[in-house]
C-alpha cells in the first residue's frame, strides 16, 4: 500500500513537471488501443446502421446534393489555384517569401474524453502517420486544436474549447491580434484583454494569426458573438462561437506545414500546451 | 486453492472500462456526462470483497494506470485513487459481506466519495480542473447503481465458479 503509493505519487511528480514518461505513456496508451476501439464501436455501427437504413431516394438525393457541392469547390479550388499564383507573384515583387500550402492528412474520431470538463479527442491517426506534439487540428469548418499526446496508432487533441487552450487570433476586418481561450464548453470562446475601444463587434470572423508559430496563419477560429463594455473593469467581455463543429465532427484533418516536415520533429517549447 | 475463473475477473474490468470511456451520443447535453458512475471502482470493490485473497491493491495499482492512460489524466492520479478504494474495501471486507445491500451503497457512496476527492484534489494541483460540486455526483450515482452492479457480478461469479 504504502509502497504503491509512494510509486504513485513520483509518477505524478515526474508526469507533472517533466516530460519524461512520454514514451512509457505512449506505449501503454498503445497497448489500451484495443479498449479505445470496442468502446467507440457502439457509435460507429450506429452511424453505419444508419446509413444502411437509409432508404433509396434519400441517398439519391444526398449523391446530387453532394455531387453539386464537388462541383462547386471544384470550380473554386480552380480559381484558388490561380489567385495563389498570384499572391506568390506578387509577394515575389514585394521580397517576401512565398506562401506555403499546406498538407492534411484525414483522420477520424474514434474517443471523447469522458469528462465533461475537459474538452478532448482522440483521433485514430498516430505517430505511424508521423503525427506529432503540437500540431493542429483543423475540421471542414475551421480549427479544432491541437494535438497533445501521441502513440503509435491513436493521439489525443486538446480542443480550442478546453479551458487550458489558447490560441493566437486576428479579427479579419479590423487586424486586430488577440489572444482566444477556450471557456471549458463547446459552444464558446473567451477574448482576453480586449482594450473597451478596440474595434471589434458582434459577427467579426476570428482566424489565425500564426503569431507563436504554433498554427498556420489564415484558419477561422471563430465568430465574434457579444461585446460587453462594463465600465467597471478594465477590459471588455468579448465572447466568441467556434467556427467548427467541435462536438459533431467525426473526420478531421491534421496540418502539415512544408517548414515543419523539413525540419527534425522537436518538442517546441513555445506557444500553450 | 486452485484459482479458477481469472478470465471472468479480467473481463468484468475490461467491460468496466469500455464502459468509463465509451462516448454519449450527441444528442445528450454534456452535463449529462457527470450522471456517469465510476465503473472501475464499482467492480474492482465487489471483488475485493468476494475475492480479497485474490484482487488487492496490486491489481488496483495496475488498473488505476491503464485508465490513467485511457482518460488522460497525469500517470498516477487514478492509480493513487484506486490504492485508496482497494485499501479501505479490503480492511472492511469482512464487515461489508455482512451488510444488506443499501448499506453496501452508504459504504460504496463514501469510498468513491473520497475517490473523486482525491482525483480533484490532484486536478486542481495540476491546474486542469476548476472548483464544482459536480465532481461529487458520479459517486451518488455509483451507490445508486451498485446494487445492480453487485447482483449482476454475484451472479457471473456463481454461474463460472470464480474462486
Amino acid at each position: 500500500m504504502l509502497l504503491l503509493s509512494i510509486a504513485s505519487l513520483g509518477l505524478l511528480g515526474v508526469d507533472h513537471l517533466t516530460d519524461m514518461l512520454g514514451e512509457a505513456r505512449s506505449i501503454l496508451t498503445l497497448a489500451m488501443t484495443p479498449i479505445v476501439i470496442i468502446a467507440d464501436y457502439p457509435s460507429r455501427s450506429a452511424n453505419v446502421a444508419q446509413e444502411a437504413l437509409a432508404s433509396r431516394s434519400d441517398m439519391r438525393v444526398t449523391i446530387v446534393d453532394l455531387q453539386q457541392r464537388l462541383l462547386l469547390l471544384q470550380a473554386k479550388t480552380e480559381k484558388m489555384a490561380a489567385l495563389t499564383a498570384e499572391n506568390n507573384r506578387l509577394r515575389d515583387l514585394l521580397g517576401s517569401a512565398a506562401k506555403l500550402e499546406d498538407n492534411v492528412l484525414v483522420s477520424e474520431l474514434i474517443g471523447v474524453d469522458p469528462n465533461p470538463a475537459r474538452q478532448e479527442v482522440v483521433i485514430d491517426k498516430g505517430t505511424q502517420s508521423g503525427v506529432f506534439v503540437g500540431q493542429p487540428v483543423l475540421d471542414a469548418n475551421g480549427l479544432m486544436g491541437q494535438v497533445i499526446e501521441v502513440s503509435l496508432l491513436t493521439s489525443r487533441v486538446l480542443l480550442v474549447s478546453d479551458e487550458a487552450h489558447a490560441v493566437p487570433v486576428q479579427v479579419t476586418r479590423s487586424n486586430l491580434r488577440l489572444i482566444a481561450r477556450g471557456a471549458g464548453v463547446t459552444r464558446r470562446l473567451e477574448l482576453n484583454h480586449v482594450p473597451d475601444t478596440a474595434d471589434i463587434r458582434a459577427g467579426d470572423l476570428l482566424v489565425t494569426s500564426g503569431l507563436g508559430n504554433r498554427f498556420p496563419v489564415g484558419y477561422p477560429v471563430g465568430v465574434v458573438d457579444q461585446v460587453i463594455h462594463d465600465p467597471g473593469k478594465p477590459f471588455a467581455s468579448v465572447t466568441a462561437i467556434p467556427s467548427a463543429s467541435l462536438a459533431r465532427s467525426r473526420h478531421v484533418l491534421l496540418v502539415f506545414t512544408e517548414a515543419r516536415l523539413t525540419r527534425d520533429i522537436a518538442p517546441e517549447s513555445d506557444g500553450q500546451p | 486453492m486452485r484459482s479458477q475463473g481469472i478470465w471472468v475477473i479480467a473481463a468484468s474490468f475490461l467491460l468496466a472500462m469500455i464502459l468509463s470511456i465509451v462516448a454519449l451520443p450527441d444528442f445528450i447535453p454534456y452535463e449529462v456526462g457527470y450522471l456517469r458512475p465510476h465503473w472501475v471502482a464499482l467492480v474492482l470493490i465487489y471483488w475485493i470483497i468476494a475475492l480479497p485473497y485474490r484482487v488487492g491493491i496490486a491489481v488496483a495499482w495496475v488498473l488505476g494506470l491503464g485508465l490513467d492512460v485511457l482518460l488522460g489524466s497525469l500517470l498516477g492520479q487514478h492509480a493513487l485513487s484506486l490504492i485508496l478504494v482497494a485499501y479501505i474495501a479490503s480492511s472492511l471486507y469482512q464487515r461489508l459481506r455482512m451488510f444488506a445491500v443499501w448499506q453496501q451503497s452508504m459504504i460504496v457512496f463514501a469510498i468513491i466519495g473520497l475517490n473523486q476527492l482525491v482525483n480533484f484534489w490532484i486536478e486542481s494541483i495540476a491546474g486542469t480542473s476548476q472548483w464544482s460540486m459536480w465532481f461529487l455526483l458520479p459517486s451518488v450515482v455509483s451507490a445508486l447503481v451498485w446494487p445492480w452492479v453487485f447482483l449482476f457480478l454475484r451472479y457471473a461469479r456463481r454461474l463460472f465458479h470464480v474462486t
